[in-house]
């Protein structure tokens, strides 16, 4: 194999593999934004990817088949934004902790979707998944139409959603206000903007956005589920928050760098290169450690209120 | 923007209780049409709740809100808004890292469009508002650009886009230096003409300035009302806090200044601010055992790194401090500590106490680890309570108990309990940075009073300070601080208001 179309390689997986980070990390963006951290993403994403797998997988033989991915999608955006709202109701208005919240979330949504998973379906089974679907005409351009534009449509969604999001945090009233609960709530709430709901909002848009992301996950990545799917992609998505500094294209940014590195790790084991596997497989995880390590303090940029409850009759 | 106008505004009995604490005691208060009702009082008196409850930010436990003899209730700000009512609060209100546009816009809902957001708008109201009122500011600046004068313009310009035509200024003058504040009490006489305004300010010739009436109000309730033209500030002070206020000032007191060699040296000091500028560029300065030195100078111009390279909290590049001789430039804020520095810092919630912990826990913060306070590791509960009732009475600091949160005082008992602490562990110099900000005449008084007798006892005290008045009444002398060096040093008693003035900006005649 030469060099060319090894890296052509790895640039054409490493696009879909960044898909799950993305639409997590943006929905993360918008949680953190907010005000609170939901490390229980990785447990929303569990729980999108086992929903999103059942309809494809006990409707393959009715006449709902053809509408079972789409289905499973809707079904996983929903779950994901009603448990985005339960972390609401104990974060915000029980305000809990907010780093252990998430990782009972984290543990509620990986233990149930595994639970049911083994009850109900059993054994590694796999789905159709969703059907590629290449853009005419510009998938047909040499080395950047397959690396851009030879996808599902998940992949195409993601990548949509990047300015989406960045429009919606900087240019509407309601990411205005996002931004402002997240920074100083008091003065938000000295505007009249109801923290609280604002904090609701936010969280059921994120915990949809993770519950897509697992969606992806199990129908269109692995197109298959099992117990340990996720893979760490929730707390990773989480970090790259951080390192895109809340904004959408930095979280773009971020997401295909991890995920180039793993498909840099896949293909060198695929092209069966002299080199310890257990190393390349660390390769993407190391490198987030070392830029995570290396971004610059963020000052005046993200949500100078992270983490912290509000409550307006308290002084402290 | 059509509301009703509002021609008389009344408080009936509002009464709110904290934890521990009464904050308002049945209180009322009534404002008329076009007129400046100025509220004082000591700190922790209310004045801050009661202005909360009239913006619908708290609830009231009793009591109502009469708008043109109407009740009205308010759930939050929107309905204070909706009536035409708009506060600019003791704290800033302002989200650091939006710009100046998008702040106000957050508050103007008709800027807040199905799926955008209408900046253009709220510009063009700023503008508007700017140029009508002449309070020049900038739309596209990031509020964290912005020095504390020009936020505290903006937060005008934003409660009066929201239109306000009832004003509530939560002492909108504390942070303020005194041509600012000579500026905002000029625009403030004109504006009444066209609204109501009542004005929170512990300064009594502020409120002589600028009110009509003037309401005082001492724990939770109305000690006093009346119009202002018929009262000297002395009776205020006097109704405010109970008896006679007599700033005491350093020429009144027998101790003359020790002479000697500097007990704080510093030499040469230079010191980089967190914008990588060379904030201190080539400082020196002594004071000496029982003198005060005061440090007078706009604010910004290197008082606060100064303040933090004293105290370890900062690396100068070079240059040199000297403390009884040893050299503590460049050590950790412990070894300063241990050498006998106190520090009364500048911001006293994030600096001077932790918050969250009780009084009694930050009364003995800094020397925790000595024999005093812990033995083999455990902490001497005994002591540190009668440490902490002893100094609760010697300061009169106003508390529920020394197991409450520092951080739920009002500013004036915080500043007390930083201050019981630094005079409590017998320092051998004290940096003192904006001691009295914001503090009522009483506290100040006490404060004055104790930075005199730490002067007798022959500690060596750098009073920084803007208030010309409070440095002018206990230095010894004055050294002026201009871009980060001494622009001049001059004997306390020669100084004039005028001549500090013109030094202050920086204007050195011979
Ligand atoms: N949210 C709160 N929780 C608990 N106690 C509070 C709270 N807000 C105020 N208090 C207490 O109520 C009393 C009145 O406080 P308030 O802030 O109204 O005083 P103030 O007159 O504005 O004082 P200052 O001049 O220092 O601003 C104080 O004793 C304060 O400790
Ligand atoms: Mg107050």
């Amino acid at each position: 194999m030469n060099a060319g179309s090894f890296i052509l390689n790895i640039l054409i997986l490493g696009v879909p593999f960044s898909v799950a980070l993305l639409l997590a990390g943006l929905g993360e963006t918008i949680n953190q934004r907010s005000g609170v951290f939901n490390l229980g993403c990785e447990g929303i994403m569990a729980m999108g990817a086992f929903l999103a797998f059942l309809p494809p997988y006990f409707l393959a033989k009715t006449p709902l088949a053809p509408s079972a991915n789409l289905i499973g999608i809707l079904l996983a955006v929903a779950a994901g934004a009603l448990l985005g709202l339960l972390f609401a109701l104990v974060v915000v208005t029980f305000r809990a902790p907010q780093g252990i919240a998430g990782i009972g979330l984290q543990m509620l949504g990986w233990g149930t979707a595994g639970t049911l998973f083994r009850r109900y379906v059993g054994g590694v089974t796999g789905v159709t998944g969703i059907p590629s679907l290449p853009i005419p005409g510009l998938s047909r351009i040499p080395i950047l139409g397959p690396i851009l534009f030879n996808h599902n449509p998940l992949v195409y969604l993601a990548f949509l959603l990047v300015p989406v999001f960045w429009y919606i945090l900087f240019k509407t009233p309601w990411g205005l206000k996002v931004r402002a609960v997240g920074t100083y709530p008091r003065a938000a709430d000295s505007l009249g903007i109801p923290v609280a709901r604002v904090r609701y909002q936010a969280l059921a848009l994120g915990g949809a956005m993770a519950g897509l992301a697992g969606a992806y996950l199990s129908l269109a990545q692995a197109k298959m589920f099992a117990d340990d799917l996720i893979a760490g992609r929730g707390f990773i998505a989480v970090a790259l928050v951080y390192f895109g500094r809340w904004n959408p294209v930095g979280i773009m940014g971020g997401a295909l760098l991890f995920s180039l590195a793993q498909s840099l790790q896949l293909s060198i084991q695929v092209a069966g290169i002299d080199f310890p596997y257990e190393f390349a497989v660390m390769l993407p995880y190391a490198l987030v450690i070392v830029v995570l390590a290396l971004v610059r303090k963020a000052r005046m940029v993200g949500p100078a209120e992270l983490g912290k409850p509000f409550d307006r009759e308290q002084r402290v | 923007m059509q509301f009703e106008p509002i021609r008389s505004l009344e408080l009936r009995g509002i009464t709110k209780r904290f934890p521990g604490i009464l904050a308002c005691d049945h209180i009322d208060l009534a404002v008329g049409e076009h007129s400046v009702r100025a509220l004082v009082g000591e700190n922790g008196a209310g004045k801050t709740t009661l202005m909360n409850i009239l913006m619908g930010l708290y609830q009231p436990d009793e009591g109502s809100i009469l708008l043109n003899g109407r009740e009205v209730r308010f759930r939050s700000p929107n309905d204070a808004f909706a009536h035409g009512i708009g506060m600019v609060h003791q704290h800033f209100m302002l989200v650091p890292n939006m710009t100046v546009t998008e702040n106000v816009a957050l508050g103007m809902k008709s800027t807040h469009r199905p799926f955008r957001l209408d900046l253009g708008a709220a510009r063009k109201r700023i503008r508007e508002v700017s140029e009508r009122h002449e309070l020049p500011v900038n739309p596209d600046a990031y509020v964290w650009q912005l020095s504390v004068g020009e936020q505290q313009r903006v937060e005008l310009v934003k409660t009066l886009c929201l239109g306000a035509r009832f004003l509530i200024l939560d002492e909108p003058t504390s942070a303020l230096t005194p041509q600012e504040t000579d500026e905002l009490i000029e625009l403030l006489k004109k504006m009444s003409r066209e609204l109501s305004v009542i004005f929170i300010s512990h300064k009594l010739h502020e409120v002589k300035a600028l009110s009509d009436t003037v309401s005082i109000l001492r724990r939770g309730r109305i000690v006093f009302e009346g119009r202002t033209e018929d009262h000297s500030p002395a009776d205020l002070a006097a109704l405010m806090t109970g008896h006679e206020v007599a700033l005491p000032c350093v020429e009144c007191s027998d101790a003359a200044p020790a002479e000697g060699r500097g007990l704080l040296s510093v030499r040469d000091l230079r010191v980089r601010g967190d914008r990588g500028n060379l904030a201190l560029d080539g400082l020196s300065f002594d004071v000496a055992a029982g003198e005060i030195l005061g440090l007078a100078g706009v604010s910004g111009n290197g008082q606060r790194e100064l303040a933090e390279t004293l105290n370890g909290l900062r690396k100068p590049e070079s240059g040199s401090v000297l403390l009884d001789g040893a050299e503590l430039g460049g050590r950790g804020a412990d070894a300063v500590i241990a050498s006998g520095m106190g520090y009364i810092p500048e911001d006293r919630n994030t600096e001077g106490i932790v918050p969250s912990f009780s009084i009694r826990e930050n009364l003995v913060l800094k020397d925790v680890g000595t024999v005093d306070w812990s033995r083999g590791g455990f902490l001497r509960l005994g002591p540190i309570a009668r440490n902490a009732a002893d100094l609760r009475e010697r300061f009169d600091i106003r508390c529920p108990s020394v197991d409450t949160a520092a951080g739920s005082l009002s500013g004036g008992n915080i500043q007390k309990v930083i201050l019981a602490r630094e005079l409590a562990r017998k320092p051998k110099a004290l940096v003192a940075v904006y001691p009295t900000r914001g503090l009522d005449m009483g506290a100040e008084e006490f404060i004055h009073k104790q930075l005199l007798a730490l002067r007798a006892a022959g500690v060596g005290i750098l009073l920084v300070s803007e208030e010309l008045d409070e440095i002018m009444n206990l230095s010894d002398r004055i050294a002026v601080i201009y871009k980060g060096r001494i622009l001049k040093v001059v004997p306390g008693r020669d100084a004039t208001k005028r001549s500090l003035g013109l030094l202050m900006a920086g204007v050195l005649d011979e």
